[in-house]
């Protein structure tokens, strides 16, 4: 077995086990599994897990990735003392982190979906949009957990650069987005508007899934403009691109900051 | 064996250790001391690897440590803060490490079997007392019967029987031919078990030889006291 | 003899005309028999007579009915125009046709071909026919009294409005009665121009290209029970007046420019006990006057109600506004509208007398309904956590919304 393997398996179970990783899991299982007590149809259900995903998934990522990589610093001294190339260490502990953190996610919302199934046929690539674009999100707040709490040694500082973060990345950044449009209300804006909603990973993933959900329907031209952007083969393309681009850069420069560190 | 040339590290403008040479011999335990900030926990980073020098080499058992991190087989660790992942239980932690190193010395469990801590293989890391963990992190560091010993104040926080069975195994191990190294306040320790003294003072190492000829050379009566007067000697030195 | 002869014959169909104006008759039309076709049958027929289609099928096209008869088919024969013309063409009063399957007419630019057209004719009765695939399916122009009931007519699958025709299709025409039809995949299920006194009961209307019911200039007319499902607009109500709207569904009319119920240039009007639910807006008001909008269910839209500013003196009373995406969008800061003891599931206001009515004033239009009215584009930022914060704000805050429409009673428990 490859030694970054052995790692992820026994990262995986100390954090699989982890209180708050079951915690995390039993409450998306409840919400989801209140909610089809409560709504009675699946597509109420997928829409109000939208809101779920789309902003619980954000901060709770990235202030456990935050925590749990400050907190294992110690073991982590540890494991570098043995004979393991930095980079498998740093592929097992992002690997450690981002699994466990995905599976409680699928499992929570999945399980409930698995014995109250969805009401019609055209509802399941929906869920399984839901799913994969909340384990894209997870990767992409991962990344940045670990990137952040790699460049700076307070763990204080860390998490409130965290929160700092997903703060920008959920609420400032889209009122940034609607003072603008407000500003420039004279021009035609949806093209600029999805360039700029692409650089922001929740409002990205926020769109796609809103199409999805045909949403569209509610934003008239605008979301003529964006169905049409997002459902050819170049919205796809560059959407599902940008997400693996913010997954992939701060976890570059995560593992380059980890490499060259001084433990 | 670790041979050390020309080691150099700096921290921004601080400069920590300062054109470092130095020796660690087969069949015997070295202290290394030195007060906090003085470097020495630097040193044994960057033995480790946990830090990289700036410059010079270091070579453990002839083979220079930029090569890549098989020596770390050779190197049995003992950090001093020991915190391991709270869920895995211990024997987990045990066959990870046996996962992750090579076992051409085979296993040894000694130490286990002295701090019997076969009754607590399957707690988990996160219940243990301050105590067990550091019992754990001693067993550890000699379980795959490897050529060099680093261990970072290796008595504290352990119980009398635990601290002197410890005490035990490590001059057992040196007998054996391991290269040792050991850093600690307790001096007491030190005397009992090093025979070999560096002592790190502001990255300059200020005196590398015997304990016995140190004590000697000042004319105390303890290595107490002979440390305190070279620390006295050399703030005169810089007062000067 | 020849001479002779003819007169027998003349003397013969005397009698036989004058026996069936004492009573009528039936006639069998039938592939084996001696009628084989309908329009054979007509010509021999009279005024009162019944015409009997059995089991079979009938190739046939402009079949023009200038008597009051009866056409009754036996387990559905097919009449096919093959989609080279129109079928029945009734220009008689009194006629019935019943129990048939009726056929690929022709669809044209320039003439209104249909499975039944009646031309100017009164009391006719169009009860229990499958009309299938037809250009038009029932088009009656300048017809009075008829009854259009029990009828399944389903469009051809087209894709455009301009080569679809109307499901029942009325013009200059009225006091007719459409009722327990089910009508799909036309363009209008149902459409009346400049037709009046009209019922339109318990139809279902669905998957239609354009309206499931649609009005122009049609006053004075009744809808009442009908489901309108799955059209780009469910009801249409245009440039009339004098409409009463009751116990209809507007269902899943959802798309870019989609309604459930559409209104413009309407006056005078009531719509009650009806449910909107989950169309992309579920009232559309445009220059409507004088309308009662009461005891309404308006839940899951994307919009509840777009009120354009020229509409004016509508009241709105115990209406329950469920789930909406936006209770109201209007375009102005100013509306003559009211709204009254309506019940409005994003209320969060108190009821310390314990009247039933909250304390607070509700206000329809949020802070981003108002924004998203002016700049559109904003509207990608819906269901963001900013425009959720925004949505808290301004409930602790409700001064920050900028629109002066309010409830000044919503209820504290939805109506009924």
């Amino acid at each position: 077995m490859n030694t970054m393997l052995k790692i992820i398996k026994y990262e995986l179970r100390d954090v699989i086990r982890s209180k708050w990783i079951l915690i995390y899991f039993g409450f998306l299982f409840l919400i989801t599994e209140g909610m089809f007590q409560f709504s009675g149809s699946s597509s109420k259900v997928l829409l109000s897990l939208l809101n779920i995903v789309l902003i619980l998934i954000p901060i709770i990522t990235i202030s456990y990735g935050i925590i749990y990589m400050y907190s294992s610093r110690e073991f982590t001294e540890m494991l570098l003392a043995q004979p393991i190339k930095r980079k498998t260490l740093f592929s097992g502990l992002y690997s450690g982190l981002a699994l466990p953190l995905s599976i409680a996610y699928l499992f929570g919302i999945g399980i409930p979906f698995i014995y109250h199934g969805v009401d019609e046929v055209s509802q399941f690539p929906v869920l399984i949009i839901l799913m994969l674009s909340g384990v894209a999100l997870t990767f992409v707040f991962t990344s940045l957990a670990v990137l952040i709490s790699l460049s700076s040694e307070d763990k204080v500082k860390g998490l409130g650069i965290g929160i700092f973060v997903w703060l920008f990345m959920a609420v400032v950044y889209d009122g940034a987005l609607l003072f603008g449009s407000y500003l420039l209300s004279e021009y035609p804006l949806e093209k600029p508007m999805i360039a700029v909603t692409i650089l922001n990973p929740i409002d990205l993933a926020r769109i796609l899934l809103m199409l999805k959900f045909d949403i569209s329907a509610l934003m008239g031209y605008t979301g003529a403009v964006f169905k049409k952007f997002f459902g050819g083969p170049l919205g796809m393309l560059l959407s599902s691109g940008m997400l693996m681009l913010w997954i992939i850069i701060p976890c570059l420069i995560g593992k380059r900051i980890f490499v060259r560190k001084d433990f | 064996m670790i041979r050390i040339e020309r080691l150099n590290k700096s921290f921004g403008k601080l400069h920590v250790l300062k054109d470092v040479n130095l020796e660690f011999e087969n069949s015997k335990v070295t202290a290394i001391i030195g007060p906090n900030g003085s470097g020495k926990t630097t040193l044994i980073k960057i033995i480790l690897g946990l830090m990289k020098a700036d410059s010079g080499k270091i070579l453990v058992n002839n083979i220079n440590i930029k090569k890549g991190v098989d020596y770390k087989n050779n190197i049995g660790n003992m950090p001093q803060i020991a915190r391991f992942p709270e869920n895995l239980r211990v024997g987990e932690l045990i066959d990870m490490m046996k996962d992750l190193r090579s076992k051409k010395n085979g296993v040894d469990k000694d130490l286990f079997a002295s701090f019997k801590l076969d009754n607590e293989i399957n707690k988990k890391l996160g219940t243990l007392s301050g105590g067990t963990k550091q019992r754990v992190n001693a067993a550890l560091a000699f379980l795959f019967n490897p050529d060099i010993l680093i261990l970072d104040e290796p008595t504290a926080g352990l119980d009398p029987i635990s601290s002197s069975a410890l005490k035990d195994k490590i001059l057992k191990e040196q007998k054996k031919g391991k290269t040792i190294l050991i850093t600690s306040h307790i001096l007491s320790d030190i005397e009992e078990l090093a025979e070999n003294l560096v002592f790190i003072l502001e990255g300059k190492i200020i005196y590398n030889g015997t304990v016995k000829l140190l004590i000697e050379e000042k004319g105390k009566s303890n290595l107490e006291r002979t440390i305190a007067s070279l620390m006295e000697s050399n703030a005169n030195e810089h007062n000067a | 003899m020849k001479i002779i002869f003819q007169i027998n014959i003349i003397i013969l169909l005397i009698i036989t005309f004058r026996h069936t104006n004492l009573e009528a008759k039936d006639i069998i039309i039938d592939k084996s028999g001696a009628i084989t076709s309908i329009k054979q049958a007509l010509g021999l027929c009279q005024n009162g007579d019944r015409l009997i289609i059995k089991k079979g099928y009938y190739k046939e096209r402009d079949i023009e009915i200038n008597k009051s008869v009866q056409i009754t088919g036996e387990d559905f024969p097919v009449v096919d125009a093959e989609f080279k013309s129109g079928l029945f063409h009734i220009k008689a009063d009194d006629v019935r046709i019943e129990g048939l399957i009726i056929k690929n007419t022709a669809m044209s630019f320039v003439a209104e071909y249909a499975g039944i057209k009646i031309d100017s004719a009164k009391n006719c009765i169009i009860k229990g026919n499958k009309i299938l695939y037809n250009y038009f399916g029932v088009y009656i122009a300048f017809g009075a009294d008829c009854k259009i009931e029990d009828n399944i007519i389903v469009g051809r699958q087209s894709k455009s409005e301009t080569t679809s025709g109307n499901g029942v299709h009325l013009w200059y025409s009225k006091n007719i009665t459409i009722s327990n039809n089910k009508i799909s995949n036309q363009r209008d299920g149902i459409y009346l121009e400049f037709s009046q006194n009209s019922a339109i009961d318990n139809n279902i209307s669905e998957n239609n290209l354009r309206y499931g019911l649609h009005f122009m200039f049609s006053h004075r007319c009744v809808y009442n029970g009908n489901t309108f499902r799955n059209n780009v607009g469910g009801v249409a109500v245009m440039y009339t007046k004098y409409i009463h709207m009751y116990n209809n569904k507007f269902e899943n009319n959802w798309g870019p420019a989609s309604y459930g119920l559409l209104l413009k240039d309407i006056t005078d009007s009531e719509i009650k006990y009806n449910l909107f639910h989950e169309n992309s807006t579920a009232i559309y008001l445009e220059n409507s006057v004088r309308l009662l909008i009461e005891h309404n269910n308006i839940t899951d839209n994307g919009w509840a109600l777009k009120i354009k500013s020229n509409s004016t003196d509508n009241d709105f009373v115990n209406n329950n506004f469920i789930n909406n995406t936006f209770d109201v969008a209007t375009g102005s800061k100013r509306n003559y509208v009211t709204f009254r003891k309506n019940y409005w599931s994003k209320y969060s206001g108190y009821d310390l007398n314990r009247d039933g009515y909250g304390d607070v004033p509700y206000k329809p239009v949020g802070l981003f309904s108002a924004i998203v009215e002016n700049n559109s584009p904003a509207m990608i930022l819906l269901r963001s956590l900013f425009i959720q914060i925004l949505e808290v704000a301004e409930k602790i805050v409700p001064s920050i919304t900028p629109v002066d429409l309010e409830d000044e009673s919503p209820l504290m428990r939805s109506v009924r």
